[in-house]
């Protein structure tokens, strides 16, 4: 053992030989950590974090996108619907517009008819009066002729009487109760 | 195995001289013959296994790095998710964490110590090497002082030449007549007592726990072959180192993790202004 110490020397001090040996090569490992190793990782770390994020605001973008396009379409939705509302009630108004010019139309196409109906009921009876009036002349004349037994030699006179007469006739057909007492006028003349 | 075999001579000697006893290893385990050795400008480099054992994990950590994150992409291949695994508790944990809002640049200074002392750590256990390089002063040391001189750089850019050594020797708030007793004790903590405790809670580790590998190991072997009652103990000692090297596991991951996250520590004070 003693011949062992005596060989070895003490283990606390430090070689320069083994220093510098040392040294370099951790410089050496150092320098490669450094220029390589490193920069290698940081790149992978980077690459991953990047890969990450990326990956979120792809998502994140996609989702905005999304909703986007859900609001545009219930915006258009709703829209629509306004659109289709106003298009209803304009329908509906118009359908009462014209179910009212429809109505005016009849209307005033019922009055004109009943208007013409009168109209030719007025000439077709004013016809009959003036159709009649000759014939009931001829007819009275000829009557009264016969009853009388004489012949009215003057034309003139009898054309006077007899129009008289008719006039009486018309003054009471015309209904009121001055010519009905007329006529009993005239009756108690003859 | 690969205990040294000087030791391993030594203790089979007992074959031929039963009455000699166990000759426990000693620090000579630390120091196996020097391979080939050369001199530029009159500095000696000795290359001896260790030395190789050290070139060793550097080019396989370095080598694994590289693959890792050569083609490192969104879905990570399986040993991009082993390395970024590695890379992120650094780069979250430590250099996000510990160090602050400012603490990403120095990840990858921070995941280059944890990643070389890990490498080193493990050649502890990985068979026919067995001996870390952090249990050779030298290395710790060499890491201690790149963080020593790291952490004073970056508080002198940070803070200021003068506000910085400021804070550390006059800290606020505390009463004038303390400073006679803290400014030293402050001064010697921040620039001699922390780069030493680095170099050394990593340096004693290693060499303890080889220290415990090879005495059980060699243990085993002695009691195997005594040759009296003591051999009944000898799985005892084997199982002692097979849990043991479970045990130095934890310690090669740990001190890997303890060195940076306290590196961490250091470069939080300097990146920002005093408490």
């Amino acid at each position: 053992m003693s011949i062992l110490a005596a060989e070895s020397p003490n283990p606390l001090i430090p070689v320069v030989g083994e220093i510098i040996i040392g040294t370099i090569a951790f410089a050496v490992l150092l320098f490669v950590m450094w220029k390589f190793v490193a920069p290698g990782f940081e790149r992978a770390y980077q690459a991953r974090r990047a890969a990450i994020e990326g990956g979120i605001e792809r998502a994140e973008a996609m989702q905005a996108e999304a909703k986007a396009a859900l609001d545009q379409y219930r915006a258009q939705l709703a829209e629509a619907r306004n659109e289709a509302a106003q298009i209803r009630d304009q329908a509906r108004a118009e359908g009462q517009q014209i179910l009212e010019e429809l109505r005016v139309q009849a209307q005033e196409e019922s009055a004109r008819i009943v208007a013409r109906g009168e109209e030719q009921i007025a000439a077709a009876r004013q016809q009959v009066v003036n159709e009649l009036r000759g014939q009931v002349g001829g007819l009275a004349v000829e009557l009264a002729g016969r009853v009388v037994g004489e012949s009215l030699a003057d034309e003139a006179r009898r054309q006077g009487t007899v129009d008289r007469f008719l006039d009486e006739l018309d003054g009471m057909a015309a209904g009121s109760p001055d010519g009905r007492s007329g006529s009993t006028v005239a009756g108690g003349t003859r | 195995m690969t205990f040294s075999a000087h030791a391993l001579g030594d203790v089979l000697a007992v074959e031929s001289d039963p009455g000699g006893g166990f000759v426990p290893p000693g620090v000579g385990e630390f120091f196996p013959e020097t391979l080939f050795g050369f001199s530029v400008l009159g500095i000696q480099f000795d290359i001896d296994r260790i030395i190789l054992a050290l070139w060793l994990a550097t080019a396989v950590i370095l080598v694994f790095l590289v693959m890792a994150a050569r083609k490192a992409e969104i879905v990570p291949s399986r040993l991009q998710f082993v390395g970024e695994s590695g890379y992120s508790l650094v780069r979250d944990g430590i250099a996000r964490d510990v160090v602050g809002p400012k603490g990403l640049p120095f990840a990858p200074f921070l995941a280059s110590l944890f990643f070389f002392i890990l490498a080193n750590n493990a050649l502890a256990i990985i068979p026919g090497i067995q001996i870390s390089p952090m249990a050779r002063f030298s290395f710790p040391l060499v890491l201690a002082l790149v963080c020593w001189v790291v952490y004073i750089a970056v508080g002198i850019k940070n803070q200021g030449l003068w506000p910085y050594f400021r804070d550390i020797m006059f800290l606020p708030g505390v009463p004038k007549a303390a400073y006679i007793l803290v400014t030293p004790l402050e001064l010697l903590q921040n620039f001699i007592v922390r780069p030493f405790t680095l170099a050394i809670r990593l340096f004693a580790n290693l060499f303890a726990g080889h220290m415990l590998l090879v005495t059980f190991a060699l243990g085993a072997v002695y009691l195997f072959q005594v040759g009296n009652f003591s051999a009944v103990f000898f799985p005892l000692s084997a199982l002692m180192a097979i849990v043991m090297t479970f045990f130095e596991l934890l310690i090669i991951f740990l001190q890997a993790y303890v060195f940076t996250m306290l590196m961490g520590t250091y470069l939080n004070g300097s990146v920002e202004a005093a408490h």
